[in-house]
């Protein structure tokens, strides 16, 4: 592989774990709510 | 259950830590765990990564010493920074339950050890595909490497504490313990390692902004920072909440269960 | 307090006297792992001459896991920590007592290892004082952050597997430094080995401190 090979797979290795973990969590997250009485969740 | 139900574990108390807007009381609730403040900090990290990605891949020149492999550093030292970020909150965290014995801390400190191991794993990941271009191998016992490589199993035994079955209670505080006895090991096996390498010391690029860094170089590595620290952020509160509701739906669960006993018991009884 | 600590590791020494489990279990599984590194690593070679340093102290860390395993293993037996809260003994105390009675053990291990060692991978020793520092240091370090994961491990399910994990990578300071200050100690390399001795110092220094003052919610709450 060549350098660029190298830099694009950092960069977008990066970018896209953290992109999937954080969809992973939203949508734990939405889940969760539903199963959670409103007065629990009134985020600010 | 067991935690004392202190003022200090309602959810409205969150944007004293993360800083977010005054509270919107009435109104529906998010079936979700965003709120305006995640959704603004959502936003910038996102025009963040935007910019960095102009900036780091296309807008700085190649370094003088380092060539191309300068824009994998874009990436490597944020996620270093923002991890250690991470385990200081953590060990905050850890302090604050052993000394409040609120659920809140317990949790901030168990949301923010996760993302710090993702953070570790991509700095590792970066490491080595720097490696890989600059010393033809993916692995040298660099010392910052190898140090990072340590914590994250470190990192990686209190995410497994977490995962035992136990009373909330005697999970919070062995996490605790556990979060602080990590925090303390930072500095050590820093020391220990660099020490280790030290006969061959190499010039060691990770884990630092250089300091040679100057115009739009600099300008990158910082807006780097910025960016992964704003996603940090991001990420804890979004983490924190899932893991207050997941805590939430387990009692619901716990007393729906209990609940379904009882009417068990008093139907056997009745007739 | 001090008083109460040396109580506390007698009887622990005591109930290791008894009950055999160090010089029956652990003992020859520590030789055992002597013997499986030369068949592991070529012995014509010098390998094992090279590595003694590295191999004894990799090895004393496995058998560290199981001492303290079996450091608290014998307290949820009987219900005996439960004893311990309510005999008035301060945490501190009996933290300070578990960690002597690990240290005791594992140094009197660490003794017969080396001369295991010492003949079957041909070694010479050059720094008497230097080994036996080191060997205290290192042993005292790993008895304090290890009794610390002990307790943790006592009333949490499946923490048995876990210790491993949560101890060794916290002691990797004490193998780097352990290693490197015998390896001066031997002979097999130049550089000083004080400032390593010293390393391993501050290692113990501050997990006794540190575990001295956790004991207490540890304690508590299992």
């Amino acid at each position: 592989m060549s350098t660029t090979g190298y830099i694009a797979a950092a960069w977008i290795g990066t970018f896209a774990s953290v992109g999937a973990y954080a969809l992973w969590i939203v949508r734990r997250g939405r889940r969760a709510s539903a199963l959670v009485p409103e007065e629990e969740r009134r985020w600010m | 259950m067991t935690i004392d139900p202190a003022p200090a574990t309602a959810p409205t108390d969150l944007p004293t830590t993360v800083g977010g807007e005054p509270a919107t009381r009435g109104g529906p609730a998010p079936v979700s765990t965003s709120s305006r403040a995640t959704r603004i900090l959502g936003a910038l990290s996102l025009v963040g990564i935007a910019v960095l990605v102009v900036f780091g891949l296309f807008i700085t020149p190649p370094d003088a010493e380092l060539g191309e492999t300068i824009r994998i550093l874009y990436m490597h030292v944020p996620t270093v920074s923002a991890a250690y970020v991470a385990f200081i909150v953590t060990a905050v965290g850890s302090v604050a339950y052993l000394w409040k014995r609120s659920e809140f801390w317990d949790l901030v400190a168990a949301s923010s050890a996760e993302i710090g191991v993702l953070f570790f794993a991509l700095t590792i990941f970066n490491g080595m595909l720097w490696g890989r271009i600059t010393w033809g191998v993916f692995w040298r016992w660099e010392p910052r490497l190898t140090t990072t490589t340590v914590l994250f199993l470190t990192y990686l035994g209190y995410l497994a504490v977490r995962r035992i079955p136990a009373s909330v209670r005697t999970r919070a505080t062995v996490s605790a313990v556990i979060g602080i006895l990590a925090v303390v090991n930072i500095p050590i096996t820093h020391k220990a390692v660099d020490w280790w390498r030290g006969l061959h010391q190499e010039k060691t690029i990770f884990g630092t902004v250089d300091p040679e860094m100057q115009g739009t170089q600099l300008f990158t590595a910082y807006l780097g920072l910025t960016v992964f620290l704003l996603l940090f952020a991001w990420l804890l509160i979004h983490r924190f909440r899932l893991a207050w509701l997941t805590e939430r739906a387990e009692e619901r669960g716990l007393d729906a269960a209990i609940a379904a006993r009882r009417a068990e018991g008093a139907e056997e009884v009745a007739p | 307090m001090l008083r109460d600590a040396l109580l506390v590791a007698r009887k622990d020494l005591r109930l290791e006297w008894r009950s055999r489990v160090g010089v029956g279990q652990v003992l020859p599984f520590a030789l055992l792992c002597v013997l499986l590194f030369a068949f592991a690593l070529d012995v014509d070679r010098g390998v094992l001459q090279q590595a003694t340093a590295g191999l004894f102290w990799v090895v004393v860390l496995f058998a560290a896991v199981l001492v303290v395993q079996r450091a608290f293993a014998v307290e949820a037996d009987d219900g005996v920590l439960d004893a311990l809260r309510l005999s008035g003994l301060s945490p501190a105390s009996v933290y300070l007592g578990k960690v002597a009675a690990i240290t005791v053990e594992l140094l009197a291990l660490e003794l017969v290892l080396w001369l295991a060692v010492a003949v079957l991978y041909d070694t010479t020793l050059r720094g008497w004082g230097l080994l036996v520092v080191t060997a205290v240091l290192a042993t005292l370090g790993a008895a304090a952050a290890g009794a610390t994961y002990g307790v943790v491990g006592l009333r949490l399910r499946g923490a048995e597997t876990l210790l491993p994990l949560l101890l060794l990578p916290l002691l990797a300071p004490v193998l780097i430094g352990a290693t490197r200050a015998s390896d001066v100690a031997l002979g097999r390399s130049a550089g000083p080995g004080w400032p390593w001795a010293a390393l391993l110092g501050i290692f113990s220094g501050v997990y006794l401190l540190l575990g001295s003052l956790l004991f207490r919610p540890l304690m508590e709450d299992l």
